[in-house]
């Protein structure tokens, strides 16, 4: 017996009598022969919980994770203070546990999550519908991709090189499923979307345009401009935003965003090597029988009491099969719940707050680094710096436990001596001159060679 | 604000939202102060036209009003931890704690997903280690952890599916689905730019192998199928419907949300699938988490294998004798791309992988006996009389990991539907089966178990059933106006849909011009 | 409301009514088949001016668990559409009838009438 079952033999025979079988192999009897594996399966016996912890340490003490250096790597996940109240509510069995609120008489709390997260997200984004979360950043770029699909029936998606790789990479491979191509609008000079470049790429076949904030560098967008550019001919503007820094940054949908999507990582969740987070998907209000994904609404019972529900359900799979508006079934409730508790625990201010400590932390990394900037303009919590030496800087940096940052060269070829580096509150003053000295060194060598 | 607290549990003041308990001046965050960078006024660093203008709405709340309030939401949900959840098609078995105590190690919980692959090697021989383990049990070598979820592993597929017809040539327009499809999956081949086609099921609750015949043509891409199918029974025919489809040149896809049933037993690359996805949040016990967190990995056959997403994990022998390295390969030239950020949801992977090895080889196996074992046990008790005739199942045999009954004899005679069984149940403390589904079954009910359940759980149930229909048969208005000891009780479902209220200070009647003026759009979100 | 059926409409097999009004026609969905969708919670109706085709699906219903298409018992052309189902969708089942009314179209073939059936052959195909 393994440790999660019970069936002892006398379990196993009053429930073989009751089916009327004689054996457990008698359950298996009408699988064909030739398709029953007739060896055990060419995996290591299992092991006492004792063993596998011991094994699972081994390996996490392998892996270099962000308390053991001074990490300056951000392009996409950023390593956030993760407040423990987190830790603890999500450690709640009634909120780990359980699956989807089908039955919602019993489902009131994580209904009311839901609730809860979507009024944050609207909130922030500035659009008044929002979905109670997707899988993460990137495949909602393709899911609003989707939507613009569905809603104009056109045939292209443009969308800003300041958009992520990654996000550029699944819309690309989502859109082949779409049956749409996909243009790419280039940077100018200063880091930011060319609002030329992407205004020429739009015309009357355009579903949907894409642009980042900040963008993949760092840069504000001017979010307002490529708006009006975007949406000359009608396609839909889509925002791909960090939620965290849009505490001090306008939100989306002031700048007419028809939809507001990102990656919610930084809103309470961990870094886990890339996932689970969560994505979130908020858009105006002619969308919300469009929108993917759950939805909670508020409602009354039979006895008038107060109680929220998920609804529009005949958008989603389980319903509308074929004509779904998405496939997505299981989608990131616990993390979108770490979501709302951070923001509750940041609050209004303490939001504003963190965002022009992460500001000023930032615009002062860029002057200590004092390397030629690749996108000079207003930044507010990444940035990226051309660095004449990047291997030199990474081997001096890794030597005393300092991750530099991020290689622009691996996505963006022209930048090939260009590093990313971000911000979080985590990040000192001293972290900051530390960096700035190993920087330093460098060209200290350089000069004297 | 009132001030008084009511701390009734089925009081209004128990659902006030974290809005409203909100406070101005109220907060929870403290800024770190040490070491600070010079203070510059915002103004200076950002320009007015990317400044915000109007705070975000979000709650002023204390951290002890914060717990306090999550931990009374909590309270107000039915969980696995607490009771019998036998929702069918979702395999709710038990989440063990050593995953949570695995996956907050900071070694995994605290790693940036671009670490340089060198500080990394940890969470890259994991991911290997997993792959390996998948691979063994869906029978097929090649496996990319990438989808989030089962629904994204199946649109992977079918766009490896597109990638492979296209790569040969071909352009086909067609994806064949059975009428007892998971939603899912036509809503998959929409997305992956196909048409659905329905294949009919048989007298036996398998697959209409002269339908299928009938509609497998080479215009056909794809059959996506689940054996054990959503009526939790075997398809006997498998080898003739996977040569039947290979036979135009279609890929045979697995959605693996059954996979309990055959764990050790029968593989599905053995079957001829060529495309399986797994759902590590069904079969591999990542806690369901109220709605996701999941995975759907998928493993391929050799065909497929070029056109995997990237990056791929994969294990080079190091020259030096050290052992083996481990890196993230993007040199893939005929990959579909990337479906998601990074590599997947690598905390799901933690979990799962502690399973398969704190189970292994003999471990899995059992699991998959012993799931079907609870579930022969249940379905002989509910086909005793006195439930029966009431709910008879939809196909007499022999079922695997779940099992289907039709509440049209309870409907017919007792005057209660599914639903109002569904809804009693609650009152009796348990979570009730999935319920009409699958469509091809009147006032369904289906049934998984799954192994974790001692026998007293199932035999409770079997007695909460019974209970029922015989209360039903004194008094069919209990059941239908069920259930009564919960939280909230059943709820204006029309209402939420006619009129969606989807966020804080939202709703009100469309159109109505005070309700916009009062609520404009961008901010409050009027509906 | 009680299950009715009334004589002076004609029926179409996939639960659709229609009234005839000269070269005029209006049509709707029977008492089966708003009962068989629950409360109607949405109805997004279509264009004015926008073709209708016998047997077709031309919109559709929703209620809280299921969606269900709507077949033109007739061809034609759209020339109203009921408004009121915006902000009352549910008078589709109190007055399926009368208020609840979908679209009114201008006929393009009255030879088609002879296809539909007379209330007793809808009847009796819901009783089959």
């Amino acid at each position: 017996m393994s440790r999660y079952t019970s069936a002892t033999d006398a379990d196993r025979k009053a429930m073989l009598d009751a089916i009327g079988v004689d054996s457990v192999e008698g359950l298996f009897a009408e699988i064909p022969k030739a398709v029953r594996l007739d060896r055990r399966l060419d995996l290591p016996a299992g092991m006492a919980e004792q063993e596998v912890f011991e094994h699972l340490s081994q390996l996490a003490a392998r892996n270099r994770h962000s308390d053991e250096e001074v990490s300056f790597l951000g392009a996409g996940m950023y390593d956030h203070y993760v407040p423990s109240i987190i830790d603890s509510i999500l450690q709640r069995s009634e909120f780990l546990t359980p699956y989807t609120p089908y039955q919602p008489e019993i489902s009131q709390g994580g209904l009311q999550v839901m609730f809860e997260f979507q009024t944050a997200i609207s909130e922030l984004t500035g659009l008044p519908v929002s979905n109670a979360s997707v899988y993460e950043g990137p495949s909602a770029v393709a899911a609003a991709g989707y939507l613009a699909k569905l809603e104009t029936k056109r045939g292209k998606l443009v969308a800003s090189r300041g958009l992520h790789p990654h996000s550029r990479d699944a819309l690309v491979t989502h859109a082949a499923g779409f049956g749409m191509k996909v243009e790419e609008a280039a940077l100018d000079g200063e880091g930011a979307t060319d609002v030329d470049a992407l205004a020429g790429l739009v015309d009357d076949d355009t579903a949907a345009v894409f642009v980042q904030q900040p963008n993949f560098l760092g840069t504000v967008e001017e979010l307002g401009a490529l708006g009006e550019a975007a949406k000359r001919t009608g396609a839909l503007y889509v925002v791909a935003a960090d939620p965290l820094p849009l505490g001090i940054l306008e939100a989306p949908g002031s700048f007419g965003a028809d939809i507001c999507v990102g990656e919610g990582q930084t809103l309470g969740n961990r870094l886990d090597f890339g996932g689970p987070s969560f994505g979130f998907f908020a858009a105006g209000e002619r969308f919300l029988r469009k929108m993917p994904g759950r939805i909670a609404g508020e409602t009354r019972d039979v006895d008038g009491k107060r109680g929220f529900v998920l609804t529009l359900q005949t958008r989603e799979q389980h319903i509308r099969r074929e004509k779904a508006t998405h496939n997505i079934c299981t989608a990131q409730a616990l993390n979108a719940l770490a979501g709302v508790i951070y923001l509750s625990w940041l609050g209004k201010l303490g939001l504003i707050e963190l965002g022009e400590l992460m500001l000023r932390r930032t615009h002062y990394a860029r002057e200590a680094l004092g390397l030629q900037a690749i996108n000079p303009g207003p930044i507010v919590r990444e940035f990226a710096v051309r660095v004449p030496d990047l291997d030199g800087l990474f081997e001096r940096a890794r030597a005393e436990g300092v991750n530099p940052g991020y290689r622009l060269a691996d996505t963006y070829p022209e930048y090939g001596d260009g590093l990313l580096v971000a911000l979080t509150e985590r990040r000192t003053k001293a972290d900051i001159d530390r960096l700035a000295a190993l920087v330093g060194a460098g060209s200290r060598e350089g000069a004297a060679a | 604000m009132s001030v008084t607290l009511d701390l009734d549990p089925r009081s209004e003041e128990q659902t006030l939202t974290i809005y409203e308990r909100s406070v101005e001046g109220r907060r929870a965050f403290v800024a770190p102060q040490g070491d600070e960078v010079p203070d510059v006024a915002i103004e200076d660093l950002l320009p007015r036209s990317v400044r915000r203008k109007r705070p975000a709405e979000l709650p002023e709340i204390s951290e002890p009003e914060i717990v306090r309030h999550y931990n009374g939401l909590s309270k107000k949900n039915f969980d696995l931890d607490t009771g019998f959840y036998p929702l069918g098609s979702c395999t709710m078995k038990h989440n063990p704690k050593l995953h949570e105590r695995v996956a907050a190690l900071p070694g995994h919980a605290r790693l940036h997903p671009l670490q340089d692959p060198e500080y990394a090697q940890g969470a890259l021989e994991l991911m290997f280690n997993l792959q390996r383990a998948l691979a063994e049990v869906a029978g097929l070598p090649h496996v990319s952890l990438q989808p989030s979820a089962g629904s994204h592993g199946e649109l992977a597929g079918l766009l490896l599916t597109r990638a492979y017809h296209e790569d040969r040539g071909q352009h086909r327009h067609k994806v064949l689905t059975p009428d007892t499809a998971h939603g899912t999956n036509p809503a998959t081949v929409t997305m992956a730019g196909y048409e659905v086609v329905k294949v009919g099921t048989d007298e036996h609750g398998g697959v209409d192998i002269d339908d299928l015949r009938d509609k497998a043509s080479d215009d056909v891409a794809c059959l996506m199928l689940t054996n054990p199918n959503t009526l939790g029974l075997f398809d006997r025919n498998i080898e003739e419907i996977a040569s039947i489809v290979h036979e135009v040149g279609a890929t045979l896809y697995y959605d693996g949300a059954n996979l309990n049933a055959v764990m050790g037993i029968s593989r599905p690359g053995d079957m001829g699938f060529d495309i399986v996805h797994y759902n590590l949040h069904k079969t591999f016990t990542q806690p369901h988490g109220g709605g996701g967190p999941g995975a759907g990995p998928i493993a391929v056959s050799d065909r497929i294998e070029p056109f995997l997403p990237r990056p791929q994990v994969v294990r080079d022998e190091s020259g030096n004798g050290v052992g083996p390295v481990f890196r993230l390969d993007n040199d893939r030239p005929k990959s579909i791309g990337k479906l998601r950020g990074f590599t997947g949801n690598f905390g799901v992977f933690v979990r799962s992988y502690a399973y398969i090895c704190s189970l292994g080889a003999d471990g899995l196996r059992e699991a998959s006996e012993m799931a079907v074992l609870n579930a022969n046990y249940l379905r002989a008790r509910l086909a005793e009389e006195g439930v029966a005739e009431y709910l008879p199942i939809a196909f007499d045999r022999l079922c695997m990991h779940e099992f289907v009954l039709s509440g049209r004899g309870a409907r017919d005679k007792l005057g209660i539907k599914t639903l109002d069984i569904a809804k009693r149940m609650l009152d009796h403390g348990v979570h009730p089966p999935t319920v009409y589904f699958p469509l091809l079954v009147e006032e369904a009910l289906m049934i998984e178990p799954t192994e974790t359940e001692p026998k007293e759980r199932l035999d409770h149930f079997a007695e909460v059933v019974r209970s029922i229909l015989v209360e039903a048969a004194q008094d069919p208005e209990i059941a239908r106006n069920a259930p009564y000891t919960t939280p909230v009780r059943r709820l204006d479902e029309a209402g939420a849909a006619k009129r969606p209220v989807v966020r804080q200070g939202g709703g009100g009647n469309p159109g109505d011009p005070a309700e916009a003026a009062e609520h404009p759009a961008g901010a409050t979100g009027a509906v | 409301m009680a299950e009715t059926y009334p004589e002076d409409l004609k029926y179409h097999p996939e639960h659709d009514w229609t009234r005839i009004e000269g070269e005029e026609a209006t049509f709707g969905i029977t008492w089966y088949a708003q009962d068989a969708l629950g409360e109607v919670v949405f109805y997004d109706p279509p264009a004015v001016g926008a073709t209708v085709s016998k047997d077709q699906p031309y919109t559709e219903v929703e209620s809280v668990k299921a969606v269900s298409d709507v077949f033109a018992p007739l061809s034609g052309e759209i020339t109203a559409v009921n408004d009121k189902l915006s902000d009352s969708p549910e008078l589709i089942n109190s007055d399926p009838y009368g208020d609840g009314w979908l679209v009114k179209v201008k006929l393009s073939d009255t030879a088609e009438l002879e296809s539909l059936l007379d209330v007793n052959a809808y009847k009796g195909l819901l009783s089959s």
